[in-house]
């Protein structure tokens, strides 16, 4: 049985309808779990077309200051990769539709076993994964459970990555992640000046759709980008709205509460690029 | 044994480089220009000159008699890497770094310390080689090595104080990285240890291996035979790889490397990561990690910030399960106890982590005939120490010196 992936459906179906993806990126368990459910699910109300899960971990290399801070809070709730695969199926549970998409540094992984990462990813309803420190070089077992149980091993590839666009660009499954700018995760004002090229050569490269990230905190850098590419990521901007809202979403009352969830869902909301007319 | 590591990088199934893409390029730059350089005669011969003249190689191997006498059992030998230029080993790594540095074209470097000799060893390359430098390191540890960071400044280079994670060593690494992906363009990353991703554990354990070419050379002309132990402290483990690799092929000679254990392997106050330890990924490579369950990376504690890290290299994990090497704990207070016998014993302050070799030492001479041979890696001098020791005792009531 080859089910197709909830992700190849999503970007077919955004294809016919010219619109550009909205991925928000979500720190699991800042401030706590059940947050991170509701959370999940008000970047869906807020029309994003797919979520990243991101595992929290004590040496986020690939991170910015914004989701280093996140990673630290949701550690001292002793977060761990479990907890946070679990969080998908809560969300399931409440309704929410899109594809997940988890995201986590490749130790928590390696510890678990990657047979067993791979039944529990299936098992809570996990579409793609990203892991930000296994290059191509490192991926060949991960790769071939990944091809073998049909989650799609989403690939990173950076305006450095030069000769490499190609290798990784044509084996790559659901989507190409385009690194925007040099550097870790984070809000910045400025794009990587060869971007477009850059943005052009994968697309050549590549079968499956490609996506920017990296830096990209609002609509005009949503728009900025939605006709060079299938789709944006958003992390450390949502996370930081999440960051000011914590008074909010900690305070025991569920009004504040709401009114946490609703800044976010809001800010979610306005990240989206208008489509093209 | 064959030759590592192979060419993806790999002690058997450690090392490798687990990075992030943005830094894949710089790292395979990194790794066409040292095998370029790395057998070219020119080359060689800069980094040769400057390991003599600079910073004053060969260094000695020093008989330490009165210590000897005293344990009544093995001959020990000192290998005084204290004695290079800026206090230790470190400088053997930077030269050769630094060098490279300049083929390559760069003219910024950045480095990662955790005691601040490796940030020293650089700031001092930097100088001599009119290279822009900052050099990362934990606020926790620019407070308990004050002095090191000055130096780092008197030199010319920026101390960058790192407050993420642990505000240690590690998170001095992390950061680096991260400036290190911002910047590749025109930065070349010097990093301190035999860690990280391919080809730096390749790499400095080159740089590294003169103190075991020159020990091994220096025993055979002062014994006529090889040692029956080679003693090293390891952190990450350079001092440690660059003297045990050229023995590596000697099967006679038995290869010990002394980790922190500071308040006790069974604390949760220690840098013992082969001893509580076990593999995992950690800062671009595989090896023995200090972690949790859910494999988060677990703070390391040591008296000597140069061995508080919770990772070790891949060489050294590669060692470890070939049994060609063996690592034991030491504590805080066994090194402390090492630094003051050796201090009077010898007349040699030595650095706190090469106090942890000479703990072993005093552990496993008695038990040797006086016939036996022990070379140990006295990788620098205690002077840097001297505050934080005074700072110790002062706490621990009832141990005045």
């Amino acid at each position: 049985m080859s089910a197709t992936n909830a992700i190849d459906a999503v970007f077919a179906k955004l294809k016919a309808s010219g619109e550009t993806a909205l991925i928000p990126f979500i720190t699991m368990g800042d401030p706590d779990l059940d947050t991170s459910v509701a959370l999940v699910q008000a970047a869906e109300e807020a029309g994003a077309h797919m979520v990243e899960l991101g595992v929290p971990y004590s040496d986020p290399l690939a991170d910015g200051p914004v989701i280093q801070r996140a990673s630290e809070r949701a550690l001292r709730n002793r977060i761990g990769l479990l907890d946070c695969m679990a969080v998908a199926s809560k969300a399931r549970e409440r309704g929410v539709t899109m594809p997940f998409i988890l995201f986590t540094y490749f130790n928590p992984v390696l510890q678990l076993g990657l047979e067993r990462y791979f039944d529990l990813l299936k098992e809570h309803g996990f579409s793609g994964m990203i892991i930000p420190d296994l290059p191509l070089e490192e991926d060949s077992e991960v790769r071939a459970l990944a091809e073998a149980s049909g989650i799609h091993l989403i690939p990173l590839v950076a305006p450095t990555s030069e000769a490499r666009v190609e290798r990784i660009a044509a084996r790559a499954q659901g989507f190409v992640y385009c690194v925007s700018s040099l550097g870790v995760t984070g809000v910045r004002s400025s794009f990587h000046e060869g971007i477009d090229a850059f943005l052009d050569s994968v697309r050549r490269a590549s079968s499956v759709p490609i996506c920017v990230g990296f830096g990209i905190s609002s609509r005009e850098h949503a728009e900025r980008f939605a006709g060079l590419c299938d789709g944006v990521i958003v992390g450390s901007a949502i996370v930081r709205q999440v960051e000011e809202a914590l008074p909010l979403l900690t305070s025991g009352q569920s009004s504040d509460r709401e009114r946490g969830l609703q800044a976010v869902r809001d800010f979610i909301a306005g990240l989206k690029p208008r489509a093209a007319v | 044994m064959s030759q590592v590591p192979d060419q993806h990088g790999r002690f058997g199934p450690f090392g490798g480089k687990y990075v992030p893409e943005t830094l894949m390029n710089a790292l395979i730059e990194l790794e066409d220009a040292y095998r370029k350089y790395k057998d070219d005669p020119e080359f060689l011969e800069e980094v040769r000159y400057l390991l003599k003249q600079y910073s004053g190689r060969p260094t000695p191997l020093y008989y330490a008699e009165r210590l000897s006498e005293q344990l009544g059992g093995a001959k020990i030998y000192l290998k005084r890497e204290d004695l290079n230029h800026t206090g230790a080993h470190k400088i053997n790594n930077t030269i050769g770094q630094a060098v490279l540095a300049k083929r390559m074209g760069k003219k910024k470097v950045i480095a990662e310390t955790g005691a601040g000799q490796h940030g020293v060893a650089t700031a001092t390359v930097a100088a001599l080689m009119g290279l822009e430098c900052k050099v990362f390191m934990g606020e926790e540890d620019t407070k308990r090595q004050q002095l090191n960071v000055f130096r780092m400044k008197l030199l010319g280079s920026e101390v960058v104080p790192v407050t993420s994670g642990t505000r240690t060593l590690k998170d001095a690494c992390n950061e680096t990285l991260r400036y290190w992906v911002s910047h590749v363009d025109d930065t070349y990353y010097i990093l301190g240890s035999v860690t990280g991703p391919h080809p730096y554990p390749m790499m400095v354990r080159d740089f590294q291996r003169i103190i075991g070419l020159e020990s091994r050379e220096q025993i055979l002309e002062a014994e006529g035979r090889l040692p029956d132990v080679v003693v090293a402290a390891v952190g990450g483990g350079s001092n440690a790889i660059g003297m045990f690799h050229p023995f590596i092929e000697d099967t006679s000679v038995r290869l010990l490397g002394v980790e922190a254990a500071g308040r006790g392997v069974d604390t949760e106050e220690h840098a013992a990561t082969m001893t509580k330890g076990r593999p995992g990924v950690f800062q671009g490579s595989m090896s023995y990690v200090l972690q949790d369950e859910g494999g988060q990376v677990l703070p390391a504690h040591s008296i000597s910030a140069g061995l508080d890290y919770p990772g070790i290299g891949p060489e050294h994990a590669y060692l470890k399960d070939t049994e060609r090497a063996e690592y034991v704990p030491i504590t805080d207070q066994e090194a402390l106890d090492a630094l003051t016998t050796l201090s009077r014993l010898e007349g040699i302050i030595p650095a706190l982590e090469s106090a942890h070799a000479i703990a072993q030492v005093l552990k496993i001479a008695p038990k040797m005939s006086k016939d036996e041979i022990i070379v140990v890696s006295l990788s620098g001098r205690g002077d840097k120490d001297v505050e934080s020791i005074m700072s110790y005792l002062a706490k621990e009531e009832g141990q005045p010196l």
